[in-house]
């Protein structure tokens, strides 16, 4: 077993599909929270397959996305310092922010890297002692685990021109701002599945009995995603909102112990602004004042710069699941992964680059009578 | 193709948020708490990957992959658990008036 292939059998899949069809005795309203899953909904063809079962709202697990122009442009404000390198993963590169994107930097002399892991960034941090190397933190508790190891290595190595810049997000005040909004239309959650194999899904007991909402942990394989749908359908069905695990094999209960030890030694929540939510209280993690060191935004004093959101990107809208990526009128007109208006159509999670990429013979709603008239 | 996909995603170019990928623990190569790491064979292509969060793992044993750091050790039980769970769900008998629907 290695955990993939499993997960992609063409008949466990259908088995899933017909057991759900068989089940759901209406149309129901389910938001998958990751960007991740709303890729893998998508590129697999489930999403298609159950439209008339299954309405999917694309949640705002992209954390590329959420991120706030402000943050982006204290990023790029960064890398313009002369001394300073700074290292990204690679989807942050093209997400515009007020003036340029990070790539856009780049291309202007400022010194700035693509790296897989915030660890690769330290040990280049090592090996160039000269040089300041900050690394954008972009992620959700997925990815904390890995942002604070590199800060306590750093620490333990002592290594001292290495310094992150916190933009990472919690997921669970989202979820609970689209459940108390007043055009909520959430019927039941795909919950992330990474984000629960670090803080596990004990704490979203409270939240689905308030709300009277299913919640589903699953994974990004199809057969995890029919999986994950079919429990949805059945509690639906049976007027059930229970917590259910359908991604044993990478989550527990209480998540890992030992990752989550590693991010609470180093950050603390925060409130954060969110794209599409505004202020989310608890929305974010920032760097302990124990580790002020290695906090990007002490180390450099930074202006705190307050951005428009870009005008002609209904972006906001889409992650908080109120329109579909093609009710945008910039859609695939305007806005395309080469020439992004904003971040949901550069990222690899991000719904609207899903729509382009895989319903692309799909003429979007506004698009169509535009395309008709020239 | 999966040989590709992994050598694609393990690129930084190409970096997909919260993607774990699961991969094999091949060699310990440090048990240091905080330094842990360990070679990690990913359908045929291995990487040196950090394990602070998984010190119980060993070699053999399956972990999820994201950012370069082991995130968690993978439950070949709890796939199985899951198969077992599912199964009769699966299976369930469709009920009166379901031909309508398809």
């Amino acid at each position: 077993m290695q955990f993939v292939d499993e997960f992609r059998d063409q008949a466990a899949v259908i088995a899933a599909i017909q057991a759900i069809r068989l089940r759901a005795s209406r149309r129901w309203t389910l938001m998958e929270v990751c960007g991740g899953q709303t890729h893998a909904l998508l590129k697999s063809g489930i999403a298609d397959e159950l439209e008339d079962l299954i309405e999917l709202l694309h949640g705002p697990g992209c954390p590329v996305c959420v991120t706030s122009t402000e943050r982006i442009d204290a990023a790029i404000g960064l890398a313009q310092r002369p001394g300073v390198l700074l290292t990204a993963f690679g989807d942050m590169f093209r997400v515009p922010g007020s003036q340029m994107s990070l790539a856009g930097a780049r291309s202007a002399g400022a010194a700035v890297r693509p790296v897989y892991s915030p660890l690769d960034a330290l040990a280049w941090a090592q090996r160039n002692p000269r040089q300041e190397v900050v690394f954008f933190a972009v992620g959700f508790e997925t990815t904390a685990p890995a942002t604070a190891l590199a800060v306590l290595q750093a620490e333990r190595l002592g290594i001292k021109n290495f310094s992150v810049l916190a933009a990472h997000v919690c997921v669970q005040p989202a979820m609970e701002a689209i459940l108390g909004a007043p055009d909520n239309r959430v019927q039941a959650f795909l919950a992330a599945g990474h984000v629960c194999a670090v803080v596990g899904y004990r704490q979203y007991a409270e939240l689905a009995a308030r709300y009277h909402t299913p919640i589903v942990v699953t994974g990004f394989e199809p057969y995890d995603l029919t999986i994950g749908l079919l429990a949805c359908i059945e509690q639906l069905e049976s007027g059930r909102c229970d917590v259910q695990n359908c991604y044993p094999r990478v989550v527990a209960e209480d998540g890992n112990p030992s990752a989550l030890r590693i991010v609470s030694q180093v950050y603390e929540t925060c409130d954060r602004d969110w794209r599409g939510f505004g202020l989310l209280r608890g929305g974010g993690l920032r760097i302990r004042p124990d580790y002020a060191e290695f906090d990007a935004e002490r180390r450099f004093a930074m202006p705190a710069e307050k951005a428009e959101e870009p005008g002609r990107c209904r972006g906001g809208e889409v992650l908080s699941g109120r329109i579909k990526p093609t009710a945008c009128a910039a859609f695939g007109i305007e806005c395309t992964p080469d020439r992004p208006l904003g971040a949901p159509m550069v990222s690899s999670e991000g719904a609207c680059a899903a729509y382009f990429h895989y319903r692309g013979l799909r003429l979007p709603h506004s698009a169509a009578p535009r395309q008709v008239q020239s | 193709m999966i040989l590709k996909n992994s050598q694609y995603l393990l690129s930084g170019e190409r970096f997909t948020m919260c993607l774990g990928i699961p991969g094999r623990l091949v060699a310990w190569l440090d048990r240091d708490p905080l330094l842990a790491r360990a070679e990690v064979e990913f359908a045929g292509v291995r990487r040196v990957c950090h394990l602070a969060c998984v010190p119980e793992a060993e070699v053999g044993d399956y972990v999820l992959v994201h950012a370069g750091v082991a995130i968690r050790r993978v439950d070949s039980a709890g796939a199985e658990r899951l198969i077992a769970e599912i199964d009769p769900v699966m299976r369930a008998e469709p009920r009166e008036g379901d031909d309508a629907i398809r």
